[in-house]
């Protein structure tokens, strides 16, 4: 039997004029056969969605090939449907209008859509909530809805995109157990699940096989069999050790030094996506890590339980320790340097100053800011210059949280001012020893 | 009123850019050869001579349903229009780059300046027949209306919600699906909205279309607007007052019975996923709901429309290619076709203003357009100073905010032209200064947009910014200057834009006025434009509305949309 869906070689770059194609993904491959659930597991822009859009044929690669039982994919097929983070309901359509919207684009009509549509309604629980709309919804019940909608057109098929991450825990895993216990009963249409996530316990819990992507340009670094039987136990060891090993593999992932990177103008710092973490976050977390019971050293997936985090909260955090040299991820681990060490134990002012040190020490977009600024007589310079050098590395979005990331720091370790009105970096209100 | 759509005059870039130019030599260049067509064959018309209006107030039930009827006759154009126009200028790259800044022009231009060229565009349709006029007068409305409702159909095009065209796609949705499912009750609210602001418009454009007097010629419809000018005519202040209660019982009419349920039912389709706090329903909606005959054929309506678009009925789409890579022949084509025809336009209506005027004539024209920028200026300044206050105060006060709000917007949409003559009168028998006591006329029907907006901002205005303020003790010129009004700035920039673009357009009707024999004018673009309608001169016409459209076109460009732009940034609690 061929598989149900299969991807080679898929490259998918966007073009830009002043320098080379922005790439998102780049040679992935990927199987799917009947009868199995795959998670895509990465960091936010490690550019899983944007697979699960090819594979949804909402999104065309720019090179490689999609087979869809054997044939090539031309536009979204018959046979896949798609459950969506943000739910995508239509809010002027009832609960029922909504479910009944693909079979509408079937040209199903009358005794027969209406029956479908109840029997979905009330496999995923949504019976009694037919002419309720979204908005008198909970967030659960609002993915009810967007599940139904898609089981309803019987798709072998079904993806899912991060569709728990926007509500609480504790729906989430009711959810995440219902569709388990539908799946594994045999009772739902489909022959195959792909979906996307950045909770490593959510794909440890649901997938049978595991694609962990890598990010800039998005590959797929590694893949996963999990072969615990359903319903799966998040307490047994084993199920913790999957845990461990992939918050492990994530973190050998993070992006090497900016110095260790051979091209020039990698090397001038301007290469490196930043995210905008809060100062007060990076403090925290500093402050938590020192304390008991971490001392010092802190195991990710603990620190994450502890804090009630996701990975794609986190890992930026320790990201940023580690890039300004305040701590070290390693092998799904964080341990404090004596700079973080430092930082901790200095009151505000002094905070600042080492903040700044470590911010023109270690990024050189925010040292060659400060430089521009000290060399010009008016000490202003346009934000502008700065956006249009990092969009020669990265996409606009990129390039855009970057330079938020920087003001941010910049600002809150006093190195320089920003302008929104002018969009201007400045020397104003700056203590010229800082 | 928590979500009140932008004025559409404030959509698109900030700064003109060729385009604009290209919008604009266009616009003109079609309307000059409409009415030039048009012009040979202008015969007077002896059948309407013969239907004299009777002043008889018992006609006035009469005159006010034909009134009404050219309205949704000219509404219903205007849906059409929007319904076609929109969705092709948001499909296609090349179709939108200058058909919305041609949009843009028509709701800045004053359209009443060219009710003359329509006018002999349709007579020379229906040669002698009474057909020709009615459609005139209800192209004119539909003039007044179509553009703003269309402009706010395109922005909610342009910003379709991405997981939900992307859930339309994925279900494999046709266009007329689509369309119908998602694009139309996505823009529902802001076209409601829009439609409600049109029909204000088409009030005022009815009255004045109805009674045309184009050189020797004079013809009156039947309607609401042609008693009324019949009346000045022979000085009788009765049958006004009767005209004037007629339409004030005509709009509430409209107003409780089709607009305040429409838009109740409209928030229904508002994009938001949480449930606010939920106005109770009008009382024609909830008998809608409620009675058993009318919910019934409410349903069987509603009913209609949803099979008719759940019909999986496949339109050519236009965007089934990649739009980032156009193809370079098709855009160099299009760009030599654009600038064929706008050169042909540019060379057509310079040769026509050239054939009979002077620069003499176009420095005087920019002279009277600068006393009417001057007259919109200090109205807006005026009515601003006594409204703002006042509905400050009252929107601070829930109670009373309930009460007024909706009289304001009753007011915005009564059509001021028919309270001109009670002034009118005054003036003449005091013998005042035309170019001083005709002004008010402008800004009496478009103030109550500034009164309306304000009061929305106020009672918007956060309570816990209140209560800070009140607990630092900040009052006086302080409490105004830091705290009132930044948090009302946006709306009041919302109702001013409103007020000042209505306020060019009523210049034309309200710089010049009679009462019987008794004819004033004050010195102004508008007074120029309708003398020159007057006389019949068709090339002072198109000067004067050029410039005007300059005037309108530059003030939005240079002056409101910075502002606007500003406010937003600086002064939205967000």
């Amino acid at each position: 039997m061929p598989p149900l869906l299969e991807v080679h070689n898929c490259r998918q770059a966007y073009h830009k004029d002043s320098s080379a194609d922005l790439v998102v993904l780049d040679d992935v491959e990927l199987t799917l056969q009947e009868g199995e659930i795959v998670g895509l597991l990465g960091r936010s822009g490690s550019g899983k969605s944007t697979l699960l859009r090819i594979v949804a044929g909402l999104l065309q690669p720019t090179s490689g090939e999609v087979l869809w039982r054997g044939q090539p994919l031309h536009g979204p097929a018959a046979g896949v449907a798609m459950v969506f983070q943000s739910f995508a309901l239509f809010p002027w359509l009832t609960v029922e209008e909504n479910v009944e919207l693909g079979l509408e684009a079937l040209g199903i009509g009358g005794k027969e859509r209406a029956d479908r549509a109840e029997a979905a309604i009330d496999l995923i629980g949504l019976g009694g909530f037919e002419s309720a709309y979204p908005k008198e919804l909970s967030g659960g019940m609002r993915q009810r809805v967007g599940l139904a909608r898609a089981l309803v057109v019987q798709p072998e098929l079904l993806l899912m995109d991060e569709p728990f991450s926007a509500l609480d825990v504790l729906t989430a895993e009711t959810l995440r157990t219902d569709l388990i216990d539908l799946w594994s009963e045999k009772k739902l249409p489909i022959k195959s699940i792909l979906m996307v996530t950045h909770n490593i316990e959510e794909a440890v819990l649901m997938c049978d096989r595991i694609l962990v992507f890598s990010s800039n340009p998005g590959r797929v670094a590694s893949e996963i069999q999990v072969n615990f039987p359903h319903p799966r136990d998040r307490h047994d060891p084993a199920f913790r050790q999957m845990v461990d090993d992939i918050y492990a593999l994530m973190t050998r992932r993070t992006p090497t030094p900016p110095a260790a990177i051979a091209s020039p103008a990698a090397a001038a710092g301007f290469a490196t996506p930043l995210h905008p973490v809060n100062t007060n976050l990076l403090a925290g977390l500093l402050e938590t890590i020192v304390a008991a019971p971490y001392a010092g050293k802190a195991d990710l997936p603990a620190l994450a339980d502890d804090l009630q985090m996701e990975l794609d909260e986190l890992f930026p955090l320790g990201e940023v320790l580690h890039l300004l040299q305040f701590a070290v991820l390693e092998e799904g681990d964080i341990r404090l340097l004596d700079t973080g060490r430092a930082f901790v134990d200095a009151d505000t002012d002094t905070r600042k100053h080492q903040f700044a040190a470590a911010l023109r020490a270690h990024v050189p977009l925010i040292a060659a800011i400060r430089r521009t600024l000290d060399e010009r007589w008016n000490h202003r310079a346009p934000a502008l210059r700065f956006r249009d050098e990092l969009e020669d590395h990265m996409s606009p979005d990129y390039a855009d949280e970057t330079l938020r990331a920087v003001i941010s720091w910049g600002r809150y370790a006093e190195l320089f001012s920003y302008d929104e009105e002018s969009d201007q970096f400045s020397l104003d209100d700056i203590d010229a020893t800082a | 009123m928590a979500h009140r759509p932008l004025p559409t005059v404030l959509g698109g870039k900030h700064l003109p850019n060729i385009w604009d130019v290209v919008a604009l030599i266009t616009v003109f260049g079609g309307l000059i050869a409409l009415a030039h067509s048009a012009r040979g064959t202008l015969v007077p018309l002896d059948a309407l001579e013969a239907t004299a209006i009777n002043l008889d107030p018992w006609s006035l039930p009469d005159y006010a349903l034909r009134t009404t009827l050219r309205m949704f006759a000219a509404l219903a154009a205007s849906l059409l229009f929007t319904f076609t126009y929109a969705p092709l200028a948001a499909k296609s790259r090349r179709a939108g780059l200058i058909m919305i800044p041609i949009l843009d022009i028509l709701q800045s231009v004053p359209i009443l300046g060219f009710l003359t060229f329509t006018i002999a565009f349709f007579m020379s349709l229906f040669p002698g027949k009474v057909m020709g006029l009615e459609l005139a007068a209800i192209f004119a409305i539909f003039t007044s209306q179509a553009w703003n409702m269309a402009f706010s159909f395109y922005q909610s095009l342009t910003t379709l919600p991405g997981d939900l065209e992307e859930a339309c796609r994925g279900f494999r949705l046709t266009a007329w699906q689509r369309f119908w499912r998602l694009e139309v009750p996505f823009a529902m609210p802001g076209l409601v909205w829009n439609t409600m602001l049109s029909m204000s418009a088409g009030w005022f454009f009815v009255v004045a279309s109805e009674a045309i007097t184009l050189g020797d010629n004079n013809w009156r419809l039947p309607g609401i607007g042609s008693y009324v000018s019949t009346a000045l005519e022979k000085r009788d202040i009765g049958a006004v007052a009767w005209a004037i209660l007629t339409m004030l019982l005509v709009i509430l009419a409209y107003d409780q019975l089709l607009f305040r349920p429409l838009v109740a039912w409209s928030a229904k389709f508002r994009f938001e996923s949480t449930a606010g706090a939920v106005a109770a329903d009008p009382w024609m909606l909830r008998l809608i709901r409620r009675t058993h005959v009318l919910r019934v054929v409410g349903e069987a309506v509603g009913g209609v429309f949803n099979s008719v678009g759940g019909l999986r009925i496949r339109l050519p789409h236009w965007r089934s290619r990649d739009p980032a890579t156009p193809t370079k022949l098709g855009d160099a084509v299009f760009a030599v076709l654009v600038t064929a025809g706008v050169g042909y336009a540019l060379w057509a209506v310079i040769i026509y203003i050239a054939a009979e005027l002077s620069w003499a004539d176009v420095a005087e024209t920019i002279l009277l357009g600068c006393v009417t920028l001057l007259r919109v200026a200090v109205l807006m300044a005026l009515s601003s100073l006594i409204w703002v206050p006042i509905g400050v105060w009252l929107g601070l006060r829930p109670a009373w905010a309930r009460r007024v709000q909706p009289i304001a917007q009753f007011l915005a949409a009564f059509p001021a032209n028919l309270l001109f003559p009670p002034f009118v009168i005054v003036i003449v028998a005091f013998h005042l200064n035309t170019d001083i006591f005709l002004t008010p006329l402008m800004v009496l029907g478009t103030q109550w947009y500034i009164l309306f907006n304000v009061i929305a901002g106020a009672a918007a205005f956060p309570g816990d910014l209140q209560e800070a303020a009140r607990n630092f003790r900040i009052g006086g010129v302080l409490w105004w200057r830091r705290v009132m009004l930044p948090g009302i700035l946006p709306y009041f920039i919302t109702g001013a834009i409103t007020a000042s673009g209505g306020s060019w357009n009523a210049a034309i009707v309200s710089e010049v006025a009679s009462w019987g024999d008794d004819k004033l004018a004050a010195h102004g673009l508008g007074a120029y434009i309708a003398k020159a309608t007057d006389k019949g001169d068709f090339h002072q016409i198109v000067l004067g509305v050029v410039v005007m459209s300059l005037f309108v076109v530059l003030c939005n460009r240079f002056f409101w949309r910075p502002i606007y732009a500003y406010t937003s940034r600086r002064a939205t609690l967000s």
